[in-house]
């Protein structure tokens, strides 16, 4: 069974669509990855996987671990393991990142009927998925993002998804915003992660982040649609090449 | 449900300290006149002084009743009060003086273990003594031998007037005289009850002092009296909580407080504020018309107010410092909720006198609902105030569109020297910030409360440990069903 099924899925911000028909096949253990213009509805396909509330959706089912994940609230995707990397970190001021993970993990065990974990037991993993994304101690008691530069704020974001342990991470330009270190460090994280249950949606731009995420499949969202997928030689023709050329040929997303 | 409307889907949530307790009670007729001062002092058994202190000060009060003034002009609103519909003692009947607490009615225990203050010493957090004032009286104080042993006088003010009267005397009004202003004299004319705490030279206070203050009869108002003094070299903490059943017409509650800190002691007091607010339409709720001052009369002494007012249709209060000790130091922490129809109108004064004074202002204004929430304070830096230095930082948080936020900062300095800060800002409660923190699985509602004691942080700080967590959960409460 596929980890994340989206057939013919359309998707409008304020009666505008900006999906046009998308759809895609996840399988577990894959690795997608999608490229596309500024603009193309990346962000907005991310968005409308973790069940953001502005966008109205107009057409097409979304399967998430056999469920209807178009039924679903934010939290609930999240609790079923749908975990998304935000492009744009948002900055919680007065609420440690320690206590703010530990509920977050707290509400998905619970959700899963296991016992939570107590800041003595919590603690301990925290600090080694840190260590994994070499964050220092320090950001353990910051608020939430606040005063993190951008590729702080992105490693945070992984150190998130390390201690969730998600079966689906959609990965929103994670590596935008990283120096060369951090993006090996970041790819890293993300590769101990890899496993044959677990699937990876990364959205970027650079082909620079598959060459260390290398990615089973590579599709390619220009105006709202997937015009054209193949497999990680796409990236590095897409490097060469732009987008236009892109866009002249059929759709095949669908495996 | 869009957000707008999810944010406009307000409160479920039922004020849960709402119930009535069937107790027989004492009360006086309606209404207010000489006669009714003299029955007061009469039932309490008060010294001459005592009565002739509240016989000035309820002719001052009818004076200016006389000259309708009232205070108008806090930005609130509501129908004029009807001071002689209103009945001025009320207490629950007990057979003369309690020897222990076995002798409370057990009705007034049950009340008070149903709001989660045990008064049974042996059930109690540890490290806190409780004074329950249940209407206008004290029904028990806690934990009073292990305090006597230190010296420490904790007990309610109707004991302190019989066993302390010297520094009843000394101190009462020293801070708040009765022409202070119209509730604090009408306060002083007919306060019945409060508490009273005397800590003498270089005692730290072995525990936390609580009071717990609870309004059960019908239309009475309840007007406490508290008055703490720190002697030199003394430290003292205190915290004050209060509830009220649900009833739909409106009451009065005017108390005033009075804090005296000697050189270098310091006082820290904190309320937690939950007085009905009324319902979803705005009917019934407290108006919580309060005087609290404290005086830094001498050097490196420090008073810290910090309060959290989640409660009452209508708060009016102030806790201010007058700094006149050389190096004194006033705080004013504050977190302000007002849900549904509430209104609040809270802030501090800091007048510093003394050389070298210091003063902190922290207030975060949180409105939500129809609630109009407005900060107004005042630092005022006097002449012979060299090196005096004040920090104001007023935050507001709106959640949904239909409430207000207003801040009124006043500021006067007649020295030179003197260094002011002030920061303040109005932020909504984002969208963004909810979602992301939903998308890590914490439901809409937790993710609400976080982001708002995340806000709060600053002033949650201040409290004790145990209240901090009380006054969070209080937070979560009031605001449940706030944010759809
Ligand atoms: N709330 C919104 N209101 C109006 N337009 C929106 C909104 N959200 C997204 N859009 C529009 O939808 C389109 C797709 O945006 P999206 O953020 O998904 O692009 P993207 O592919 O992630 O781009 P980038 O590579 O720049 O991150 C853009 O034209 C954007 O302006
Ligand atoms: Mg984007």
């Amino acid at each position: 069974m596929s980890l994340l099924d989206i057939k013919n899925l359309h998707a409008s911000v304020n009666g505008v669509e900006i999906l046009k028909g998308i759809n895609l096949t996840i399988n577990p253990g894959e690795v997608h990855s999608i490229m596309g213009p500024n603009g193309s509805g990346k962000s907005t396909l991310a968005g409308v996987l973790a069940r953001r509330e502005s966008y109205e959706i107009t057409q097409g089912q979304v399967t998430f671990n056999g469920k209807d994940l178009l039924e679903m609230k934010p939290e609930e995707a999240a609790c079923e393991g749908l975990f998304l990397a935000f492009q744009y970190p948002v900055e919680i001021p007065g609420i440690s990142n320690a206590y703010f993970l530990r509920t977050a993990l707290n509400a998905i065990r619970k959700y899963r009927g296991e016992e939570e974990l107590d800041a003595m037991d919590f603690l301990p993993l925290l600090r080694e998925k840190m260590r994994l994304l070499e964050m220092d101690d320090k950001f353990l008691n910051r608020p939430v993002n606040e005063g993190f530069s951008g590729g702080e704020k992105k490693r945070n974001e992984i150190v998130q998804m390390a201690v969730l342990e998600p079966m689906l991470a959609v990965l929103d330009e994670t590596d935008s915003g990283l120096d060369i270190d951090a993006l090996k460090v970041v790819a890293n994280g993300v590769n101990s992660m890899r496993s044959t249950e677990r699937s990876f949606l990364v959205v970027t731009h650079y082909q620079r982040l598959l060459n260390y995420i290398v990615p089973d499949y590579v599709h390619v969202l220009v105006n709202g649609r997937i015009v054209k997928s193949g497999g990680p030689e796409l990236a590095l023709e897409l490097e060469e090449k732009g987008y236009s050329w892109t866009e002249a040929e059929p759709a095949g997303a669908r495996r | 449900m869009s957000t707008v409307e999810q944010l406009q889907d307000l409160t479920k949530q039922e004020y849960k300290w709402g119930f009535v307790t069937a107790v027989e009670e004492d009360r006086l007729p309606a209404g207010l006149n000489e006669e009714i001062i003299r029955a007061i002092a009469q039932k309490k058994d008060e010294p001459e002084f005592m009565l002739e202190w509240r016989l000035k000060a309820y002719r001052y009060w009818a004076s200016q009743e006389k000259a309708q003034a009232e205070p108008k002009w806090a930005n609130v609103k509501f129908p004029p009060i009807d001071y002689q519909a209103i009945t001025y003692y009320s207490a629950p009947k007990q057979k003369t003086e309690l020897k222990s607490l076995d002798e409370v009615d057990p009705e007034i225990l049950e009340t008070y273990s149903k709001l989660g203050i045990p008064l049974h010493e042996q059930k109690l957090l540890a490290g806190v003594a409780v004074d329950a004032v249940f209407d206008s009286v004290s029904v028990a104080t806690t934990f009073k031998a292990k305090l006597a042993e230190a010296g420490v006088i904790f007990c309610s003010f109707s004991e302190a007037v019989k066993n302390h009267p010297e520094l009843v005397k000394k101190y009462l009004g020293s801070v708040v005289p009765y022409t202070d202003n119209f509730y604090a004299a009408l306060n002083s004319a007919v306060f019945s009850d409060g508490s009273f705490v005397y800590v003498p030279k270089g005692v730290r206070c072995p525990m936390e002092l609580s009071t717990y203050f609870r309004i059960n009869a019908q239309n009475t108002g309840q007007f406490e009296r508290t008055l703490i003094v720190a002697d030199e070299g003394a430290y003292v903490s205190y915290l004050e909580g209060c509830t009220a059943p649900v009833r739909d017409e409106n009451q009065l509650h005017a108390a005033v407080v009075e804090l005296i800190a000697h050189d270098n002691a310091t006082i820290k007091y904190s309320t937690v504020q939950n007085w009905y607010p009324g319902d979803k339409e705005g009917k019934g709720g407290i108006y919580n018309f309060v005087t609290k001052r404290g005086k830094c009369l001498g050097k490196n002494s420090k008073i810290s107010w910090t309060q959290v007012e989640t409660g009452s249709a209508i708060t009016w209060k102030y806790p201010s410092c007058i700094l006149q000790g050389d190096n004194s130091v006033g705080e004013f922490y504050s977190v302000a909720l007002t849900n549904n129809y509430q209104q609040a109108d809270t802030g501090t004064k800091m007048i510093h006198l003394g050389k070298n004074t210091r003063s902190t202002i922290v207030s975060k204004g949180i409105s939500a609902g129809h609630g109009q929430n407005t900060y107004r304070g005042m630092v005022k830096i006097l002449k012979g105030a060299h090196g005096a230095r004040n920090y104001t930082q007023c935050d507001s948080l709106l959640i949904g569109d239909k409430c207000g936020a207003h801040t009124f900062p006043y500021i006067e300095v007649k020295n030179a020297s003197a260094r002011m800060e002030h920061e303040a800002s109005t932020s909504k409660i984002g969208e963004d910030q909810i979602f992301y923190l939903q998308q890590r699985g914490i439901s809409r509602e937790e993710c609400v409360s976080m982001i708002i004691n995340g806000f709060c942080k600053a002033v949650f700080r201040e409290l004790p440990m145990e209240f901090a967590v009380e006054a969070q959960k209080l937070l979560s409460i009031s605001l449940e069903g706030s944010v759809g």
